[in-house]
């Protein structure tokens, strides 16, 4: 028994390595990333590991792997899950053989997120179990379950953490390495009866999964993690996840403290603990974050018993229906159930309530960013003539922050080619242009720029290749050729995918040479059809920095000009002259070549 | 008794190594750790924080208004941030230098980090206010990324870190850091006064 310091996403990708995982795949997505960066990192060679192109990708990689007996994990943020949505509803139907873990981390705030959707939502739409942990050493402790579970009933579950599960870090007691589970997959073996779907083998596994999902439902009603903390006859609190750890700790401090109904299996609803808790209790409040999960699947115990349990939470306005729910608002939900007031232990005369007005931080493109100088140069080509600029996910989503204010649209993954040329479909008129990240790329945005060829449609597509998938912590992609092995495998190369479906005019061009940039973004944006810019130039992060510019104060006018129109974090003003941070300044010398003056120079290495 | 401590500033000033450190240190004494932290897109730029809680007794990784022991502030702005979070008479650090952000230089915001200072020094609530001029030491040391270590130096010889002693944390940076930067990282662990 060893106990180390794990985040969250650590711990479970230990445990899945304690379970006996064979083969782990998926895409970078906050806050999900780290589980599969954990299992590689630890892996002694037996384990395959796979940054996927995308969720769709891993999941169906996974399946055949599970189908042929394998141990599977599968790792991605909610929103991912939309993309493996496709082959994981039919994949229920079929089942699985060796067990299948489908870790989708949520995100309530959302904190790096676009949606706030509740994979327990999810699970219970899909019908597939699902397993919601409430500490790192649960966590750990938990996949073993749920792999039992999934071999036990030839299903994939899900194992669903939330962001402060995810980023927690705790000390977490680990099994010793000779308890850990070893599976030898067997290999697949043909049976057509069972992994192809037709309606006939749909139609008699539903019927049988419907069936599996009750009995689960009264396996998980005996599980050690549903459980109650016995404290008032009356009133009860009814949590989950962090909500629930969270609750644990404001009830102990109470005189009059209510029972607590903990729930780690949101779907199936272990339905029999909850009766036994519903009995007796006049009033519980239910402390979850995103969906009222647990508060319906106890109004619904209610309106099955008939039981005259008053049932509290978001449904009745108790609790937020939105947003991250933290630790100080669950003191306040139970203070106010428990006493009937918002009497806090806190006392209400804080600090920091009449203090100075504070600088609001949002996120920028770092300093040296070479996005900073792709979407400059691309303003500066376009200037006069009416364009939209339809964004993508990645770091680039930042280009839409002042001065830039390149970004017009961004709604998901490989969205914005697709939107550019819905738009220019209404204003034919309107210059569209879509910007990509090279992982983005890959991961979606291919297939709309087949769209795009096949329709005839008007468009400049910009791919912001950076050699990296930056947002996430540089994981590597297919156009770096680097795997999850160690092995360097086959490079695929972006402007061969663009010609080769068609798109004629393609150009290269490094961002960081401004007037070069501009002149070709005009070159190429005026032709006809669909046509390509590729801004190749590193992230910032991934090399060590040059020397940092350095401002000659006696020739600096004042004029702000690279302030206003870079943004970059690295330059400020005081006492009259632009300064640089040094700290900051990674010497990219964007700003060099936009100072009118000469002022700021670039040293050469 | 648990000692929660708020480890606050901008992404990229070492936070996450600081509260990694106070961590090891409880651990290696026997202590039950659990610490939660920014990551992602808030990260580039924007305002962090570390909570890092020390004990037995708990059970979430968050620490709740009024709960905080200790604030280690690497941003002046970011420490009043963190304000409502300590507890009546807990200590705080700070480093006075200002970040400045990108909307301020802007909008030609006033902003220099001395109202904060003189803001903290007028809080009744702060039991033990230190404040550190990271600027000095960073000439003296000779490395901008020091700064995380010469904060979490003067908390640990100030004796703000619970039970954690400061030969608890330079232990502790010897076993995280790379042996090339541990001469760099004492010099910075011992800087200031206190």
């Amino acid at each position: 028994m060893e106990t180390r310091f794990l985040m969250g996403n650590e711990a479970i990708a230990l445990g899945a390595i304690a379970a006996g995982v064979n083969l782990v795949a998926g895409y970078p997505g906050t806050p999900s990333t780290e589980v599969l960066e954990t299992v590689a990192k630890e892996n002694d060679g037996s384990i395959y590991v796979e940054w996927s192109v995308n969720e769709k990708a891993a999941m169906e990689v996974a399946a055949g792997a599970s189908y042929s007996g394998a141990r599977t994990l599968v790792t991605m943020k909610q929103v991912g899950l939309n993309v493996a949505s496709d082959p994981l509803m039919s994949l229920e139907y079929v089942g699985i053989k060796g067990g299948m873990v489908v870790m989708v981390a949520d995100d309530p705030g959302p904190i790096s997120s676009q949606t706030e959707q509740d994979t327990r939502t999810f699970s219970m739409f899909s019908k597939l179990p699902c397993f919601d942990p409430a500490s790192p050493q649960e966590a750990y402790d938990m996949i073993k379950t749920a792999y039992e579970y999934s071999e036990r009933y030839k299903t994939p579950v899900f194992f669903r953490p939330t962001t402060r599960i995810c980023h927690a870090y705790s000390s977490v007691t680990l099994d010793d390495e000779a308890a850990y589970k070893i599976n030898i997959p067997e290999g697949f073996v043909k049976d057509s009866s069972r992994w192809v779907i037709f309606p006939k083998l749909s139609f008699k596994n539903h019927a049988a999964i419907e069936k599996r999902n009750d009995e689960m439902s009264d396996d998980f009603s005996e599980l050690s993690y549903n459980s109650v903390i016995n404290g008032s006859r009356t009133l009860g609190v009814a949590s989950g996840g962090i909500s629930f750890s969270n609750s644990c700790e404001i009830i102990r401090g109470l005189e009059d403290a209510p029972s607590l109904l903990k729930i780690a299996t949101p779907f199936p609803f272990p339905e029999k603990l909850a009766l036994s808790f519903l009995k007796d209790k006049t009033e519980v409040l239910c402390i979850e974050e995103l969906d009222p999960v647990i508060e319906r699947a106890l109004l619904q115990v209610c309106g099955k018993y008939g039981l005259s349990v008053k049932i509290r939470g978001k449904m009745t306005g108790d609790i937020a229906r939105s947003g991250e729910i933290t630790k100080d608002d669950v003191r306040r939900y139970i203070n106010r159930f428990v006493k009937g007031t918002d009497d806090l232990d806190v006392p209400s005369s804080l600090p920091g309530n009449d203090a100075p007005e504070l600088p609001v931080r949002p996120p920028v493109l770092c300093a040296g960013c070479p996005h900073r100088a792709s979407f400059y140069a691309v303003k500066k080509a376009m200037k006069g003539i009416e364009t939209i600029y339809a964004g993508d996910i990645g770091c680039y989503t930042l280009g839409n922050a002042m001065p830039l204010d390149m970004v017009d649209t961004c709604l998901c993954m490989g969205a914005g080619v697709n939107i550019a040329q819905g738009v220019g479909r209404i204003k034919p008129d309107t210059k569209c242009f879509a910007f990509v990240g090279d992982s983005t790329f890959f991961a979606s945005a291919i297939t709309g720029v087949v769209n795009a060829v096949y329709n005839g449609a008007d468009m400049t597509l910009v791919v912001l290749d950076n050699s990296t998938t930056a947002m996430t912590g540089h994981q590597p992609h297919p156009g770096t050729g680097k795997t999850m092995m160690g092995d360097i495998g086959n490079k695929v190369d972006i402007e061969a995918v663009l010609r080769g479906v068609g798109v004629e005019a393609v150009v290269h061009v490094d961002p960081l040479k401004l007037s070069e940039a501009v002149a070709a973004v005009k070159q190429t944006a005026m032709k006809e059809g669909v046509k390509a810019i590729i801004f190749e130039s590193p992230c910032a992060m991934l090399f060590k920095p040059e020397k940092p510019v350095s401002v000659d104060t006696d020739r600096c006018i004042g004029c702000k000009l690279c302030i206003k129109e870079l943004g970059c974090p690295g330059l400020s003003f005081r006492d009259g002259a632009v300064t640089i941070d040094d700290s900051l300044c990674n010497g990219c010398g964007l700003c060099s070549q936009v100072c009118p003056v000469g002022a700021i120079k670039k040293e050469d290495a | 008794m648990s000692t929660n401590i708020i480890l606050c500033g901008v992404g990229g000033q070492g936070t996450v190594l600081a509260s990694k450190l106070v961590a090891s240190a409880a651990m290696k004494a026997g202590s039950k750790v659990m610490s939660a932290e920014t990551i992602g897109m808030a990260q580039k730029g924007g305002s962090v924080f570390s909570h890092l809680r020390v004990g037995d007794d708990t059970v979430s990784p968050m620490i709740s208004k009024g709960e905080a022991d200790l604030i280690i502030g690497f941003e002046p702005s970011e420490t009043v941030r963190m304000l409502p979070y300590l507890r009546e008479g807990g200590a705080v650090i700070t480093a006075i230098r200002p970040v400045m952000p990108v909307t301020a230089a802007l909008s030609g915001s006033s902003y220099n980090g001395t109202e904060m200072i003189s803001y903290l020094k007028s809080c009744s609530r702060i039991g033990r206010l230190v404040t550190v001029d990271t600027d000095e030491a960073i000439r003296s040391i000779g490395n901008p990324k020091a700064m995380n270590m010469v904060l979490l130096g003067a908390a640990s010889r100030a004796g703000l870190l619970g039970s954690i002693t400061h030969e608890d944390i330079i232990e502790a940076m010897k076993r995280k850091v790379k042996p090339q930067f541990v001469e760099m990282n004492i010099k910075a662990l011992e800087f200031a006064e206190v």
